[in-house]
């Protein structure tokens, strides 16, 4: 059982959390957003070995965020709060 | 074989506690702290067991984990078990041991004859043989003739094993030599330890070889450390299994207990881990060498030594390398007659026996046990125990879960590990060191990687052990029956036909071969195995390599797994505030989406009394427990906006106190879930969802308010379960409600259909909301839940005067049918569009941004031959269609579903059967009639609107 860092409860058992997608798959808005975009955004996944970035949910905090980790060899490298960046301007 | 037990000595037991039990009815006794394979030798029982395929006669092999032939049964006393190895399990007063795989006894096994069709039944013989006409008529004949053990399909543990989650800076997992000088280095640099052993007793190879560490006897040793560990509060879990390493150094442990109580499942999360599980000895590849009476040549010195066990009068020890002359010398310091057949040339010392050096053993006879050997010379020595030493496995289960990689020694004659892994060291026999002072130090230096000081390791101070092995590989073409896997009855013959047949990857040599399967997992065969495939396909063994490794590392109960996570606990179902007044009422229970409701009520038969609830429902008034209805509050000033989004339609134009009924999607477009909307202000909204969809909303709700919308300014609060829902539904729910005073205008004027309003009832906030999912007039009344039951109660008492009925879940199933509303997931699938279900809508006229929006604009959501929601009429005097019936068209002789039944009942308010389907072009064919096809029976239906009762709606507002 994996460890994962929940950037506001620390470190828990992967059971409480959820996965919730690839990181960066942005939403095309509209009605009349371009087809492939909109089936990139829906299904297309980049399924990668190795590096990746995710979003995860903390099912007990509520908290989604983003985590680095690999796929391979199950490390870590870091997780931080969905729009982090922004709240800090 | 006349292994019998010495006046004196053996460590562990205590000969003033004799304990006496039963083996295959026979009775045997032995003494306190025997295993039960101990006990039997001592008893002189020869024969433990049947092999798995050719029911021949096995004897006890190991003395420990690694065991694959003294595989048993255990009834009777504190612990009953299926396949235990009788090397692990200590033997208990009155305790019934059965073999496995034998009947009526081990000793006069019936299906005994199967050995002489030996020849004819080579690797994969049944499957080739029994393919035709199929395998599944032969399987029950085969599985009744081969296997181990047998498993009581009604057996239940009397307790539950409790499981204790736990976390330590390093866990050391065997504690043998090296495991003890880890924990005690780690111990004493006050780092939080955990050490377990497999076995009862700590101590590993010490308990029974000669050593001398820090000048003290290796026993004295032993205890001198577990004090010391005690002392520094080091975790010591002796008879703990470490059977799986997972994912960030989390280690899984059985621990078993022989009080009677269940076993422990821990799970220990240690930031560093050490494996000192020490080595396993191999067995030589010789003619028979499968008979009762050969041993491994550790084991022989571990019955001597630790249980006053000699293992027989004539002992000839074969061995290839250093490590099997200490249990020559002792057994025959013993009073055994001793010779060894050494296939090293230059190892002829030694004159207290007969050596032969440069020799082997061709051939093992006997019946039921080893009578005499004969040598490679052809020279013959009669003998009733065989000791055979081929050398060393070390035991990196563990490392290899963990993803560690093995590397070939030849100096070792066996794999040990390659790189590195983080959080993972390797020490002692496990990591390929020979000596006591190699082990030691190995230990100490595993621990250090915790930065836990620079101490000096426990020092060996006698004389050290030596290795110098020969390989001693089966070799193909050999002559006679040469055994490489006892358990699961695999010859060398059969590798060599694998290889043949072109089975030359290991994995694929032990799928076919069964080789390394079952219960040891080929702990003692697994590198012979592969050897021999390595020699056949002209490889070297380095590159033929190991089949995968995975947990668990020995068998582990499913009832030590599971723990409490059992029966009703295995899945806990939600239960409703009034769930004892339903009772009271006399309900019968069912699960929905994982709550417990009341389907009925009532003795009666199931059909007859949901029909009479439905009947009555559309009389005078029903009263029904909606508490399990999602009530999520959206609430903040991008509430509206919020809303707007998450809903196909259009929400923020709701005024305060008004409902609306709308649809969630999925992104892509398929109807989520469907509820009302109840505005209670300007910024708090109120999501009504589907029961059984509550969770998964809420978690929608909240990753799109933190994903799109200003955390700060708009919150999510699922307030399901904080209140009750009650339904009042029917021509007289107003008047009921009105004798209860809740303090709030029911007046249509004031309260009319789709508004919601607020009282009080008993001094607690009411909510009130005209929504029906009946057809009829309907309120929905929220409170407190810890004060549903006095309004429960109230509209029971009061309801009388109306003769109100209480209903179920079905029957409210039957009322929404009538009336064409749909169920989520029941009359939707995974495919179904918003206007599918006749919703076009928002789709047509939305010009802003909503969830699944896009679509509904593709080539698939546009198509003509969408299957919609209709409703069936069958002809008169017909029963209900069944529910996944398909509507079908024929076409040149070919039939072709074009829908199919999602909802079906028997109408009472219609006096005819209801249904609900999804058919092509359903919406634009209605009055069309179809065939319907059910188990190969075909009815005609005709296609209607969905809505079959009150199509106009007047009864909303009768």
């Amino acid at each position: 059982m994996q460890l994962f860092p929940c950037p506001f409860c620390g470190l828990r058992d992967e059971t409480e959390f959820h996965y919730g997608g690839e990181a960066a798959t942005p939403r095309p808005d509209g009605a009349d957003a371009p087809a492939e975009a909109w089936a990139n955004y829906l299904y297309m996944r980049a399924n990668p070995k190795g590096a990746t970035r995710e979003i995860w949910v903390h099912v007990t905090c509520g908290e989604f965020f983003e985590m680095a980790r690999d796929t391979v060899t199950h490390v870590v490298a870091e997780s931080s709060a969905l729009g982090a960046a922004e709240r800090g301007r | 074989m006349s292994a019998r037990r010495l006046p004196a000595g053996g460590g562990e037991i205590d000969r003033a506690q004799p304990i006496d039990f039963t083996f295959d009815g026979r009775p045997v006794s032995g003494f306190h702290g025997d295993t039960i394979a101990s006990a039997l030798l001592a008893s002189g029982v020869g024969i433990v067991g049947r092999s798995l395929k050719y029911h021949r006669p096995r004897g006890v092999w190991g003395a420990g984990v690694e065991e694959p032939n003294a595989i048993v049964e255990v009834a009777g006393g504190a612990r009953s078990a299926i396949n235990v190895r009788a090397t692990m399990e200590l033997a208990r007063q009155g305790m019934s041991v059965r073999s496995v795989n034998a009947s009526p006894t081990a000793m006069n096994d019936r299906k005994a004859f199967i050995d002489r069709f030996a020849r004819f039944i080579p690797a994969g013989f049944y499957n080739k043989t029994f393919m035709w006409p199929e395998w599944r008529l032969f399987e029950p004949r085969v599985r009744a003739m081969a296997g181990l053990g047998v498993a009581d399909p009604a057996w239940t543990p009397a307790l539950r094993a409790d499981q204790i989650n736990h976390a330590c800076d390093l866990l050391v997992v065997g504690a043998g030599p090296a495991g003890l000088a880890a924990a005690l280095h780690a111990s004493s640099a006050g780092l939080k330890t955990v050490l377990v052993d497999n076995g009862a007793r700590p101590g590993g190879s010490l308990r029974h070889r000669a050593g001398s560490i820090d000048a003290m006897p290796a026993a004295r040793w032993v205890e001198a450390t577990m004090a010391a560990l005690r002392l520094k509060d080091c975790l010591i879990l002796p008879s703990t299994t470490a059977f799986g390493l997972y994912d960030h150094n989390l280690a899984g442990l059985a621990q078993r207990h022989d009080d009677g109580r269940p076993d422990t499942l821990w799970r220990v999360r240690a930031r560093h881990i050490v494996i000192a599980a020490g080595a396993i000895e191999r067995p030589l590849p010789f003619a028979n060498n499968d008979l009762p009476g050969v041993m491994s040549a550790d084991a022989a010195l571990v019955y001597l030594q630790r249980y006053g066990v000699v293992a027989g009068a004539r002992i000839v020890v074969a061995t290839n390398n250093d490590s099997a002359r200490e249990a020559a010398g002792a057994l025959a310091e013993a009073g055994a007659a001793v010779a060894i057949v050494d296939s090293r040339r230059d190892h002829g010392g030694g004159a207290a026996f007969d050596v032969r050096p440069g020799r082997t053993i061709a051939a093992a006879h006997g019946r039921n046990a080893v009578e005499r050997v004969t040598l490679d010379d052809g020279a013959v020595l009669a003998a009733d125990c065989v000791l055979v030493s081929g050398g060393w496995t070390p035991t990196l289960h563990l490392f290899c879960q963990a993803r560690g990689k093995l590397a070939w020694s030849e100096a070792l004659a066996a794999f040990i590990p390659a790189n590195p892994v983080p959080g993972v060291s390797v020490a002692g026999a496990a990591a390929g060191t020979v000596s006591l002072g190699d082990a030691l130090a190995s230990g100490t230096e595993a621990a250090r990687a915790l930065r836990a000081g620079q101490a000096p390791a426990p020092r060996s101070t006698g004389n050290e052990n030596t290795l110098a092995i020969l390989p001693a590989w089966p070799k193909s073409l050999a002559k006679g029956r040469i055994w490489i896997d006892y358990q699961s009855d695999v010859t060398a013959k059969d590798v060599e036909l694998a290889a043949r047949e072109n089975f030359v990857s290991v994995e694929h040599l032990k799928r076919y071969t069964t080789l390394g399967m079952a219960l040891d997992q080929g702990k003692t065969s697994n590198l012979n195995g592969l050897a021999l495939l390595a020699d056949v396909t002209g490889r070297p063994i380095a590159e033929v390599g190991t089949t995968s490794y995975r947990p668990p590392f020995t068998p582990t109960p499913f009832a030590t797994l599971a723990g409490l996570r059992g029966g009703e606990l295995m899945a806990p179902v939600r239960r409703l505030p009034l769930e004892t007044a339903h009772r009271r009422g006399r309900a019968v229970f069912q699960e929905y989406g994982g709550w417990l409701r009341p389907a009925y009520y009532g003795a009666g038969p199931a059909a007859e009394s949901i029909r009479d609830e439905a009947r009555r429902a559309r009389q005078s008034v029903a009263l029904f427990d909606a508490s399990t209805l999602g009530k999520i509050e959206v609430i903040g000033p991008q509430a509206a906006e919020f809303v707007d989004f998450v809903y196909y339609n259009t929400m923020s134009t709701l005024k305060a106190g008004r409902c609306r009924y709308g649809f969630m999607l999925s992104e892509s477009g398929v109807v989520f879930d469907d509820g009302v909307l109840a505005r209670l202000d300007e910024n708090r909204f109120v999501v009504s969802c589907s029961s059984s969809h509550v969770s998964a909303v809420h978690a929608r709700l909240e990753e799109w308010r933190q994903d799109r919308f200003d955390r700060k300014r708009l919150f999510i609060h699922n307030a399901t379960a904080d209140l009750a829902t009650l339904t009042v539904s029917g021509p007289n729910a107003k008047t009921l409600l009105e004798a209860l005073a809740l303090g709030l205008d029911l007046d249509d004027s004031v309260l009319p259909h789709m508004a919601i309003g607020r009282g009080a009832f008993e001094g607690a906030d009411i909510r009130v909301a005209r929504v029906s999912f009946t057809g009829d007039r309907s309120y929905e009344a929220s409170i407190a839940a810890d004060k549903a039951d006095r309004l429960w109660a109230r509209l029971i008492e009061a309801g009388k005067a109306f003769d109100a009925v209480v209903i179920g879940l079905e029957a409210l199933m039957i009322l929404r049918a009538e009336k064409g509303y749909i169920v989520i997931g029941k009359d939707t699938d995974g495919a179904t569009l918003p206007h599918d279900l006749g919703v076009a809508g928002p789709r047509d006229r939305r010009s802003t941004e909503y969830v699944g929006r896009r679509s509904l604009f593709t080539e698939e959501a546009m198509r003509g031959d969408r299957k919609q929601l209709v409703g069936l009429i069958v002809p008169e005097g017909e029963p209900p269609l069944a529910t996944g019936s398909h509507g079908v068209e024929r076409q040149g002789g070919e039939m072709r579903s074009i829908g199919f039944v999602t909802s079906s009942y028997d109408s009472p308010a219609l006096g005819r059967p209801i249904a609900l389907a999804l058919i092509e072009r359903g919406a634009t064919r209605h009055g069309e009639t179809i065939e319907i096809r059910h188990m190969g029976a075909t009815r005609r239906a005709t296609i209607s609107p969905p809505c079959a009762f009150d199509p106009q709606g007047s009864r909303l507002d009768a």
